[in-house]
């Protein structure tokens, strides 16, 4: 006999769920979306490769000109890789709407 | 009354595919009637090979494996694969690391009580139990997220310390989050004390005996229930909790009620523990370097996870990748108890015993048959690998 109360309250509360996909909540401040890459400042040092637990990045060439390949369906969004890169050329995006049929893969292109 | 001869025991397997259970597990029961005589769990179904997977990646890559050892205990997975990887490389986190670690599993333990609560709400039958207290539970989700920047997988600790800081303005809205957590808890004990269709189906139900909890090596809030005060943050320290006043929670009656009381004053305590490390929080920095390669060393390390003991074994060998990593998560310790909880009782009562001891299968399978050449995998019981022993011997002699 311990509902009636909480029964009562909730029969005028507003529902808790969103009808997703028209309404949405904002991402909280350090969420953790699709991984992006600045060109600008990559050193091609191969840190990020090296920490990346999913092997979700590969380098592409070598030396300081290396680009990177990004596999985003293995990427498990744990942003170590943004963590250990020296130069901080690696950011994590508000993207999270990711699923595909297909297996994504982003060539990072310098230029 | 039937003779002793006439009485027919059947066997009714439960499992490992039920709709009653959410994880695949084979219950065996030898029922008599309703009433279940005998029980045997097999619950290795679901071996993924995370400990042989450990040994392919280096100390930084593991964190975010072992993280994904389980759903639930995420934090404490990493807590205690950093806390050892320190150990082995004898390194000690700045003080601050240690306070923001015991604030992540403490919020980790408040979200798998309240879940667990709901769950066995359902398991009960009680969904709108179910209902309201998930609706509540997303309160210490959003903490979580606000803290780490995700619902499940949280990445806070690493070797060396954590990742992120607390603010002192995320630090005011934890309690604030605590405060609206404790008038909610208040809510569920009056429910638990007073709704009669709630206690009549958990009272003197699934009972287990302290010494008994004891013998079957039981762990968590399934032993604390029996009345037994064990409790790794109390017992074994670690991070900060010798700093921390805190309570065990335990209650005598070692039913369903008795797991239900523990939960909730232990989700209580956990409030407590929070707002008392961010008064406490001491200021500096949040991490250290520790080398990349570690010397060779082979230590335990343990930690109380919101199911139980969690325990890790390591090995390392000089280089980056450890050499043997093994994991006992609490799962695999309440599996005899709650066979020795079944018996006795009928089998409407399966649900809420099983669920009682918080069940999360996916972490029990521990081993599994290669064979490389012929691209076979396979998992054995007790008996067949007995069985195994037993051919083996004879074939080629001690
Ligand atoms: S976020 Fe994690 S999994 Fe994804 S690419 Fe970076 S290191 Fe790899
Ligand atoms: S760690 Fe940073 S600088 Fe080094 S290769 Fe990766 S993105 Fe480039």
């Amino acid at each position: 006999m311990a509902m009636e109360s909480e029964l009562a309250g909730a029969a005028v509360r507003k529902p808790v769920t969103l009808k997703y996909p028209f309404e949405r909540r904002d991402v909280p401040p350090r969420f953790r979306g699709r991984l992006a890459w600045d060109a600008e400042k990559c050193v091609g040092c191969g840190m990020c490769v090296q920490v990346c637990p999913a092997f979700a990045l590969e380098m592409v060439g070598k030396g300081p000109m290396a680009e990177l390949r990004y596999y985003l369906n293995r990427c498990v969004f744990c942003s170590q890789c943004v963590e250990s890169c020296p130069r901080d050329a690696l950011s994590m995006t508000e993207e999270y709407e990711l699923a595909d049929y297909k297996h994504k893969v982003y060539e990072f292109k310098r230029g | 009354m039937l003779e002793e001869s006439e009485r027919a025991i059947f066997e009714v397997p439960i499992g490992p595919q039920h709709p009653a259970l959410k994880e695949p597990i084979l219950l065996l029961f030898k029922i008599e009637g309703d009433t279940i005589v005998d029980v045997m769990a097999r619950p290795a179904y679901t071996h993924r090979g995370v400990e042989k997977a450990t040994e392919a990646r280096n100390y930084i890559q593991n964190i975010y494996l072992c993280e994904r050892v389980c759903g639930i205990c995420s934090c404490i997975h990493t807590l205690v694969y950093t806390q050892g990887v320190e150990k082995l490389a004898d390194v000690e986190p700045p003080p601050r690391a240690k306070y923001i670690r015991v604030i992540m599993s403490e919020l980790e333990r408040i979200h798998s009580h309240t879940l667990w609560l709901g769950v066995a709400a359902h398991e009960l039958g009680f969904d709108t139990l179910f209902y309201y207290v998930w609706r509540d539970r997303e309160l210490v989700m959003d903490l979580l997220e606000l803290i780490s920047g995700n619902r499940v997988n949280y990445a806070m600790s690493t070797v060396g310390g954590v990742r992120r800081d607390i603010s002192d303005a995320v630090a005011h809205q934890i309690k604030k989050g605590m405060e609206i957590l404790r008038k909610r808890l208040d809510v569920y004990t009056e429910v638990v004390e007073k709704e009669p269709t709630l206690r009549k189906r958990v009272i003197d139900v699934g009972k287990l005996s302290p010494h008994d909890a004891v013998a079957l090596c039981a762990v968590g809030p399934t032993l604390r229930m029996t009345g037994v005060k064990r409790d790794v943050r109390a017992d074994d320290p670690y991070q900060a909790y010798d700093e921390i006043p805190f309570n065990v929670a335990t209650y005598d009656t070692g039913d369903v009620l008795a797991q239900i009381i523990v939960r909730v004053v232990e989700t209580y305590e956990a409030a407590n523990i929070i707002d008392y490390a961010i008064d406490h929080m001491p200021s500096g920095p949040i991490k250290v370097k520790v080398p990349w390669n570690i010397a060779p060393n082979e230590i335990i390390t343990r930690g109380e996870a919101p199911r139980g003991e969690l325990f890790y074994y390591f090995k390392s060998n000089g280089t980056e990748k450890p050499e043997r990593v093994k994991i006992r998560t609490p799962t695999l310790g309440n599996i005899p108890a709650v066979c020795e909880m079944l018996k006795g009782y009928h089998i409407a009562e399966i649900p809420i015993v099983f669920a009682g001891i918080d069940p999360c299968l996916s972490c029990t399978a521990r081993f599994a048959f290669i064979d490389e050449r012929k691209g076979k995998s396979w998992v054995w019981s007790g008996d067949q690998l007995r069985t195994y022993r037993r051919k083996y011997y004879k074939r080629y002699g001690r």
